[in-house]
């Protein structure tokens, strides 16, 4: 599936590859949309694609890395 | 008439279709409606307007339904009052009150949004709506919903308001608490509604929903007999209220129906919740999500969806954002429930709480006109000020008794009697 996410990077966080972690860790495609990044904060729009359970595993992997991620809505695209 | 002209993506550009839909495909940007204005030059006129009755759709040709309102048809066009008692005590020369606190059905500003974000659910063929909500629109979502026989699904955090959970629950919705914060609730029903298929009036039809904000902003200036205020004060959850008054305002003036008074726009926090007035104090158009805590749980929203939207509006329009401790709050209640005979709910005690502030940092000038949006009403939120008043001193019912309590209270009054 396709999941929509807005991340959130707080300061301890911000300076951080997680994304290119999260591609490396886990069989998903990451496709950054939107980003802004500060010093302080960044906010990224990021899409995934692959397995559902790869992609709830690395969503619960990017929370555990500290990020704050809130779904867009959570809209399953066929193919 | 319908002058929508399509859902425009607030960050690219990009122009979608007239669907529930509210998130753009490429960018992930907010969608919001836009119109085609020049179909209504010389056609929108004040007196159109005037001839219409006193509710919120006498402006319906700025809202986003195509055809007239199924829901919600009675509500708006709540009163305005020039607050005389409250100018004295401020220091200032013309103060207003808009007063949503007595909004029809439900008693908040919620009823503008849900009557549009209703009414367009039914257009869309929806029969089941539903919301995340800090209170006030789940009791509006619920009433609205009853009325116009639509099944309704209301989210809610568990330790909301005891007025505000049964100001819903009594409207027979499918209420649902939360083990969590209102960002949590928000969070949850995102998924609901991609799965669900509900009409979620802020999520898939948040645009259209936003936009019943805009008739709060139309209503102050015809009440002020078509003339936009210099200053409003504005209470911010998501920040979405705060840009329709400015979006409303700037409709008007390009419609040709009130002056350019460069008005500027204030927005009002809680201490506990204020990641919008942080990042307009700090020069920041980042939002930075905070955990919510604060007795405002109306405005309780720690990562607000409009919140950088809002903070442009602040930037530009040349206002500012402040906040209030949860004391000074009880004491705005207090202040405008004394002065004024209005009582208002927490978000009413931010909104009057962070005028006084402003005002005393020379921020609002004292000779011009403010308006002070009051958006809810106090008997919701009574656990705020229950510690603060005055209990009834139970005596027997003598005159005996009464002239005693007298005498100790006021000697001067016994004396006279
Ligand atoms: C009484 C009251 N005033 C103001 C607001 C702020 O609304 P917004 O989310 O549009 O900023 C809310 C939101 O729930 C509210 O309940
Ligand atoms: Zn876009």
């Amino acid at each position: 599936m396709k999941l929509r996410v807005y991340l959130t990077f707080h300061e301890d966080t911000v300076r951080q590859p997680i994304i290119w972690k999260l591609g490396k860790e886990f069989d998903v495609v990451t496709n950054i949309r939107t980003a802004e990044v500060k010093d302080h904060m960044g906010l990224v729009g990021l899409e995934l694609d692959g397995d559902d359970d790869v992609i709830e595993a690395a969503i619960d992997w990017l929370k555990a890395q500290g990020v704050h991620v809130d779904p867009i809505e959570q809209n399953i695209i066929e193919g | 008439m319908s002058i929508v002209r399509a859902l425009k993506c607030r960050e690219c550009g990009q122009e979608y279709a007239i669907e529930p839909n509210h998130v753009c495909e490429f960018c992930f940007g907010p969608l919001e409606i836009v119109y085609d204005y020049d179909q209504l030059e010389g056609v929108f006129t004040r007196e159109l307007v005037e001839s219409r009755p006193h509710t919120m759709w006498r402006y319906k040709e700025l809202l986003p339904l195509d055809g007239d309102p199924t829901v919600g048809v009675q509500n708006g066009f709540t009163p305005l009052i020039r607050a005389r008692n409250l100018e004295k005590v401020l220091g200032v020369s013309e103060l207003y009150i808009k007063n949503d606190s007595v909004c029809h059905p439900t008693l908040s500003f919620k009823d503008r949004v849900v009557s549009v974000a209703l009414s367009k659910a039914v257009e869309f063929g929806f029969k089941t709506v539903a919301c995340a909500s800090t209170g006030n629109l789940a009791g509006s979502v619920a009433a609205n919903a009853a009325a116009a026989g639509l099944e309704s699904y209301v989210f809610i955090p568990h330790d909301l308001e005891q007025g505000k959970v049964l100001g819903a629950g009594i409207f027979g919705t499918s209420i649902v608490g939360i083990d969590g914060a209102y960002d949590d609730v928000n969070r949850l029903c995102s998924e609901v509604a991609g799965k669900y298929g509900w009409a979620f009036v802020n999520v898939n039809v948040r645009p259209f929903y936003a936009e019943g904000s805009k008739t709060y902003g139309y209503e102050i200036m015809e009440q002020l007999g078509w003339r936009a205020p210099k200053h409003v004060v504005v209470p911010m959850a998501s920040g979405s209220l705060c840009t329709k008054i400015d979006k409303a305002i700037k409709e008007f003036i390009r419609l040709g129906l009130v002056e350019d008074q460069e008005t500027a726009i204030y927005g009002a926090q809680a201490t506990g919740c204020s990641p919008i007035s942080q990042a307009v104090k700090q020069g920041s158009d980042l939002i930075k999500p905070v955990q919510a805590d604060t007795i405002a749980k109306s405005l309780a929203i720690g990562n607000p969806a409009d919140g950088y939207y809002a903070s442009r509006v602040i930037r530009d329009s040349g206002g500012w954002a402040e906040d209030v401790s949860d004391e000074e709050v009880v004491d705005a209640i207090k202040l405008l429930a004394e002065t004024e005979g209005i009582f208002t709910e927490t978000a009413g005690g931010v909104t009057l709480g962070v005028t006084r502030k402003l005002i005393e940092q020379g921020r609002i000038p004292r000779d011009e006109s403010i308006v002070v949006c009051i958006t809810g009403n106090g008997l919701k939120t009574q656990e705020a000020v229950a510690d603060a008043i005055a209990r009834p001193r139970v005596i027997r019912p003598s005159i005996h008794d009464f002239d005693a309590m007298m005498a100790e209270e006021r000697p001067a009054a016994a004396a006279d009697a």
